[in-house]
């Protein structure tokens, strides 16, 4: 049976009530109940298992050390959902200032993708289902994925993989929605860019909305 | 032809409601548009179908597991302690009322008769009735599977209850939460109820995942004994028609709350 949205909400108002009088087993329950959530957002941010779960814990420790200033909200899930993504992006981002400098200058990350090799990929238009039924194709889309800075990653995940709203984005990215769209989209262009040829635009003219 | 530029083809994708008719209305009479927006969509879907790896149906136990001894005990506030023993009706109205307003969207305009006392409670109520109305249809499905199971003929040896073990685990905690909440509303109806339904859910989850067929016997015998297969469907019922009550016309009297309360 599965549960309403109501009613999982519900119950984790209750989990929280006692949780916050004092009962800490009562936060057993939102752990149980949201920790799949939280993984799948973290797998999809880190594309690893092992720091996906470092995440989950995390998140669910700094929701239980900040579960007095919950009281606004009114969803948990989104809730502590946005916690794991402030504190992976603050990870990624210290994660990369530590690879920047343990890396020589000119090996350092850029935005040009001539070189990249994922433009060696073969030119075909499989169905997304068999596109990544293909374990290459698949390492490249997450390769692409890396290629991104951590705010787009996370804005590319929340919108396009879980389907959240542009506020809840600038509010995970601690931006404005303006900011957070203009975040969205960069990441996606960067990806077709990067996953060329099958995603890229044909012209890199079109960006600019010219004739043809 | 001027063509829509990538940012305009994304967000039209994206669903973007600004200037979305004259964007499709270019779409629908451009090729090469069309066809960009279809690649858009194609890696977007590639994104949205790439695997994450199930973390099993012991991951939530194993991170409680993990973060458990980390977790500082919360001091319950200190003026919950003088307002025992409706603390929580007062004392959880800060956290609870913002937090389950959304879910009931009425109180303001009860607030607004001045009796926010009884509108805390009400809601209160409504989110409890909710939680364990959702609890019990869990657990009667639980109960069922036990009562139906038939060890098959006299050589069966064991019988597996690990599906409802796990899922006995999992509604404990709940069960623990609903039940103690439903006492300091002074609902002992639903109490009572889930007290039973509490020491059956313990003995499933604490017998292994195998049990003998003497095991399994016993612990339906519980469950027969104790009519708790028909103390849930019934309190089901019950919780039902108060929902539907407070629906229709949300304040309760005290007077109804003794009502169900003798009739536990």
């Amino acid at each position: 049976m599965n549960e309403s949205v109501e009613s999982i909400r519900a119950a984790d108002a209750i989990a929280i009530e006692r949780t916050l009088a004092g009962d800490r087993d009562a936060f057993r329950v939102l752990v149980e109940r949201h920790s799949g959530t939280i993984f799948r957002l973290a797998y999809r941010l880190t594309g690893n298992h092992h720091d996906a779960e470092e995440i989950v814990q995390e998140a669910f420790l700094r929701a239980y050390q900040k579960l007095e200033q919950f009281a606004s909200q009114a969803n948990f899930a989104t809730w502590v959902y946005r916690i794991a993504a402030n504190y992976t992006i603050d990870r990624m981002r210290q994660r990369k200032q530590e690879d920047a400098r343990r890396q020589a200058p000119s090996a350092e990350m850029t935005d040009d993708v001539e070189q990249d090799p994922l433009r060696q990929i073969p030119d075909a238009m499989p169905s997304p289902e068999r596109l990544t039924q293909s374990l290459e194709l698949r390492k490249q889309m997450e390769n692409a994925l890396n290629s991104l800075t951590p705010a787009e990653r996370i804005a590319f995940v929340m919108r396009h993989c879980d389907g959240c709203g542009i506020e809840e984005i600038a509010a995970a990215l601690k931006s404005n929605p303006g900011a957070a769209k203009n975040t969205v989209f960069r990441a996606v262009h960067k990806l077709r860019q990067v996953l060329q040829p099958q995603f890229a635009p044909r012209a890199t003219a079109r960006a600019m909305g010219t004739e043809s | 032809m001027k063509h829509l530029s990538e940012e305009q083809l994304i967000a039209y994708q994206d669903g973007e409601s600004s200037g979305r008719d004259a964007a499709a209305a270019h779409i629908n009479s451009c090729a090469e548009c069309q066809a960009e927006v279809n690649r858009i969509a194609e890696m977007l879907a590639a994104y949205q179908a790439l695997p994450v790896p199930d973390p099993g149906e012991e991951y939530g136990r194993r991170v409680w597991q993990q973060i458990a001894p980390r977790l500082a005990e919360k001091r319950s506030r200190w003026w919950q302690v003088f307002l025992e023993p409706r603390r929580l009706t007062a004392a959880g109205l800060v956290v609870a009322l913002f937090l389950i307003a959304f879910l009931v969207g009425r109180v303001s305009k009860r607030v607004d008769h001045g009796d926010a006392a009884l509108t805390a409670e009400q809601v209160r109520q409504r989110v409890l009735l909710l939680a364990v109305g959702e609890h019990l249809g869990r657990s009667e499905m639980v109960l069922m599977e036990i009562a139906n199971a038939e060890p098959e003929g006299a050589s069966v040896k064991q019988v597996n209850l690990s599906s409802q073990r796990r899922r006995a685990e999992e509604l404990l905690d709940e069960n623990r939460l609903y039940r103690q909440t439903a006492l300091q509303e002074g609902d002992t109806g639903i109490a009572n109820v889930l007290d039973e339904l509490e020491r059956v859910l313990l003995d499933v989850a604490h017998s292994p995942g195998n049990v003998t067929p003497a095991q399994f016997k016993s612990i339906r015998q519980r469950i027969d004994d104790d009519g708790l297969l028909f103390k849930v469907r019934v309190l089901t019922q019950e919780i039902e028609r108060r929902e539907n009550t407070e629906k229709r016309g949300p304040a309760e009297s005290g007077s109804a709350k003794v009502e169900r309360n003798n009739q536990a």
